[in-house]
């Protein structure tokens, strides 16, 4: 079963939301060479972006339905309980908040990386992370706080 | 060919609108808008509701000129391409969007140069005409920056409390959760 050049440093689950997010994502994958990488995203149709990766589709949903995030929730869960990855990092949103949640309860060490659309203020979903973040990170200098989250550059 | 996209998510008619009424007045035959989920249907451009990601990227290769919201996978696809992008940013009181986020990101983006901006449908063909006189933009690596890769290697390699250590971003160990055991 074990390949030669088979990634010994651990398994890594990538959570991204369609667009952005799944941009963003691709563009720090750099950081975990050596490491198996599954993803979690919403749309379909990425998943012929990373052939030689397993994929996990989940529903998207905002914080306005409720049942959505419940059923999300609930599909995350049993994805980061299969998987079981020693790091989750995630770009946001909704779904990367539940990853990052599920993710710590199973024993993972937890990166959110706020998207670099939030030049104002963090997002909602990053907010939340944050407790739940060993690493939690925008992308924008002026939004730093000594508390977190912190700065430590962009994915441009 | 230009390239209209919406990006991955909402509705955008104001853009599509927009840029049918420029083809029009330009008599341009070379449009083509990936429309999503508008309910508009374009007179003078051809177009699809959606494209598989392979799609996407090939036709984004092939445009002179992309066209788009504000949003960052739209920016970052272009910038990797080396296109020339014209965006319009979602608006909130148009219910285009839930916040005016990506007025700020047009705005920071277009003040380093990178991107062009139409803030109004109205301002829109101007920048288009223009867009369409500047060749290929030099084309971005297509990883994160070699800072935000070191913050992610060296979290990986040493925990995060020494991270925080090492790269004086972090407040003082006090601030940092305790670590779980497995």
């Amino acid at each position: 079963m074990p390949v030669k050049n088979a990634p010994s440093r651990g398994k890594v689950l990538g959570v991204a939301s369609s667009g952005g997010h799944w941009v963003q994502l691709q563009r720090v994958v750099p950081a975990f060479e050596g490491f198996e990488i599954v993803y979690v995203t919403v749309l379909e149709s990425y998943r012929s972006q990373v052939p030689e990766n397993r994929f996990y589709c989940v529903n998207d949903a905002t914080r306005w339905n409720k049942l959505g995030l419940i059923q999300m929730a609930l599909r995350l869960a049993w994805i980061v309980a299969k998987e079981r990855p020693s790091v989750v990092i995630s770009t946001g949103a909704a779904p990367g908040y539940f990853a990052l949640v599920l993710g710590r309860w199973f024993g993972a060490r937890t990166i959110w990386i706020d998207s670099m659309a939030n030049i104002e203020e963090i997002s909602l979903s990053g907010a939340r992370s944050g407790r739940h973040a060993d690493l939690w990170l925008t992308q924008w200098p002026h939004l730093a706080k000594p508390e977190g989250p912190h700065y430590g550059g962009s994915v441009l | 060919m230009i390239f209209v996209t919406v990006g991955s998510q909402e509705p955008f008619d104001r853009l599509i609108q927009a840029v049918d009424e420029w083809a029009g007045s330009r008599s341009r035959n070379d449009v083509f808008a990936q429309l999503g989920n508008s309910s508009i249907r374009p007179q003078h451009i051809e177009f699809t509701q959606f494209l598989e990601p392979a799609d996407f990227r090939r036709i984004m290769r092939e445009a002179s000129v992309i066209v788009a919201h504000a949003g960052m996978g739209s920016i970052i696809s272009a910038l990797e391409l080396g296109k020339q992008i014209v965006v319009l940013p979602r608006r909130a009181h148009f219910r285009e969007t839930r916040n005016d986020h990506q007025v700020a990101t047009a705005e920071r983006f277009g003040a380093q140069g990178r991107i062009l901006v139409a803030n109004e449908e109205k301002e829109l063909p101007e920048k288009l005409d223009h867009a369409l006189t500047l060749g290929n933009a030099d084309s971005i690596d297509t990883q994160a920056s070699p800072q935000l890769l070191a913050t992610i290697r060296a979290f990986l390699d040493r925990g995060n409390l020494r991270v925080a250590e090492r790269s004086g971003f972090m407040a003082p160990p006090v601030a940092a959760p305790p670590r779980r055991t497995r």
